[in-house]
C-alpha cells in the first residue's frame, strides 16, 4: 500500500523514474515516512494501552521477594512493556531499592526498559522486517539479564548514594484506570509521540533518502563492512550523543545498510542509541556513585558490542 | 483545598502545573497549588512515576500528563 502511494507520487505525479537518482531518492522519502507514521500511530497505541496496566508501582510489588533469578527474567520481561520516561528514573530507582529488590535486578529493569520500546521495535519492523525486529528484542532482554547478573555479582550496594537508603517510602493505592481512561491514555500517548517525533523522522528519513540516492554502492562496505572489526565498536560510540534521537537516525542506517554496513554494527549502534544515553547518566548520578555509573556503562557497552559481533556473524 | 504536583522538573511536570492552574481558574475555585521537587518528599507519596497530582494528600494519578478536562472531573 505505501509503496503503491510511493510509486504513484513519483512516476505519475513528479513523472521521474523511480530507478534514476531524484526519483529513487524521493520514493525513499515517502515509502518510508508514510509508513513509519501510520505503524508508529497503531503500534504506540496497542502497547500505550497494555502498558497502563503495569505502571511501575505494580512493576515493584510482581518483583519484590521474588528469587533472584526468576525476578531478573521477570524484570527484563517488565522493562518491555512497563511505562517509563527518563525522568522517572530516579524516583524509580528508589522505589526498587526500598523495596529490597536486589541492585542487579534493578539495573536489569533499567537497561530492557529503553532498549526494547516501541519507537526502535516499529523501526526495526518496518526497517529490517520482522525478523530483526524480533532477534532485537531477545538479544536485548538477554542483554538486559546478563549485564544486571554482572552488576549484582560485582556487589556495588555501597556505590549507591547513601541518602536513598533513608527515604521512607508511602503506601498509595493508585487508582485503577476504566477501559476507556486506558483507550484515551493510549490514543493521547500515540498521537503526543507522533507530534514529538515527526520532525526528526523527516530529517533522518530525508538524509536516508539523499544517501540512498547519491551515495555510490559499496562505498561502506570498505569501511564498515562485515569484516571491519572496529565497526561495531565505532557504531556503539557513535550511537551514545544521539540519544534523543533513535528516530531519525534508523533512516539512515537503513540507507547505509543498502550501501553495505553489515546488520549487526545497525542493531548495535540502534541498541547504543537506546540504552546509553547522557541525560539518563546525568539522572542516575542522582542516585549511584560514578564508579557504578561507569561499570554500569561499560557492562552494557561491552554487552551490546558482543551482540554487533554475533549478529554479523549470524545473520 | 490543596493540590501538589509532583514532579523533579521535567516538561510533563511543568505541563501538569499548567493544567492544574488552568482548570482551578476554569472551576473558579480556591486552591493552593504547590509544586513538590524533592525526591525524598514525592518517594513519600509512594509515587514512582512522574508527574503525579495529590489532592488533599491523596495521590490521584501518577505517571500521566492530565488534561485540563481530566483534572476538573478530578476536582469536582
Amino acid at each position: 500500500m505505501f509503496k503503491k502511494l510511493a510509486d504513484w507520487f513519483v512516476e505519475d505525479v513528479l513523472h521521474l523514474s523511480v530507478t534514476s537518482k531524484l526519483g529513487g531518492a524521493v520514493h525513499f522519502f515517502i515509502y518510508d515516512t508514510t509508513k513509519i507514521l501510520a505503524l508508529l500511530l497503531v503500534m504506540v497505541f496497542i502497547i500505550s494501552f497494555i502498558r497502563s496496566y503495569v505502571p511501575p508501582e505494580k512493576v515493584k510489588m510482581w518483583l519484590s521477594g521474588k528469587k533472584k533469578g526468576i525476578a531478573s527474567v521477570l524484570a527484563a520481561l517488565l522493562g518491555v512493556v512497563s511505562p517509563f520516561c527518563s525522568c522517572s528514573t530516579v524516583p524509580l530507582f528508589i522505589g526498587f531499592v526500598e523495596a529490597g529488590i536486589p541492585l542487579g535486578i534493578t539495573f536489569t529493569f533499567l537497561i530492557s526498559s529503553p532498549i526494547v520500546n516501541e519507537i526502535s521495535l516499529v523501526m526495526l519492523f518496518s526497517i529490517f522486517g520482522w525478523k530483526i525486529a524480533v532477534l532485537y528484542v531477545l538479544f536485548g532482554i538477554i542483554l538486559a539479564i546478563i549485564a544486571g547478573w554482572v552488576i549484582g555479582k560485582l556487589r556495588m550496594e555501597k556505590y549507591v548514594e547513601s541518602y536513598v537508603y533513608e527515604i521512607k517510602l508511602g503506601e498509595t493505592p493508585i487508582e485503577e484506570m476504566t477501559i476507556k481512561q486506558r483507550l484515551v491514555y493510549a490514543k493521547n500517548n500515540a498521537v503526543d509521540t507522533v507530534k514529538k517525533i515527526w520532525l526528526f523522522l523527516l530529517i533522518g528519513i530525508g538524509i536516508g533518502a539523499w544517501i540512498h540516492g547519491y551515495v555510490p554502492e559499496d562505498f561502506l562496505v570498505r569501511y564498515a563492512g562485515k569484516d571491519n572489526l572496529f565497526a561495531v565498536p565505532i557504531a556503539v560510540v557513535l550511537g551514545v550523543p544521539l540519544y534523543s534521537n533513535a528516530v531519525g537516525s534508523l533512516p539512515m542506517i537503513e540507507a547505509l545498510m543498502l550501501k553495505g554496513i553489515a546488520p549487526g554494527t545497525a542493531l548495535s549502534f540502534m541498541m547504543a542509541i537506546t540504552a546509553l544515553s547522557f541525560p539518563e547518566m546525568v539522572l542516575l548520578r542522582k542516585v549511584i556513585k560514578p564508579k557504578l555509573i561507569g561499570i554500569f556503562v561499560a557492562v552494557v557497552a561491552i554487552g551490546i558490542i558482543a551482540i554487533g559481533y554475533i549478529f554479523n556473524i549470524i545473520l | 483545598m490543596t493540590i501538589k504536583v509532583l514532579g523533579t522538573g521535567c516538561k510533563k511536570c511543568k505541563e501538569l502545573e499548567q493544567n492544574v492552574r488552568e482548570a482551578i481558574a476554569q472551576l473558579g475555585i480556591n486552591a493552593d497549588v504547590q509544586k513538590v521537587e524533592e525526591i525524598p518528599q514525592i518517594m513519600r507519596y509512594g509515587v514512582m512515576s512522574t508527574p503525579a497530582l495529590v489532592i488533599d494528600e491523596k495521590v490521584v494519578s501518577a505517571g500521566k500528563l492530565l488534561s485540563v478536562e481530566e483534572i476538573k472531573a478530578l476536582l469536582a
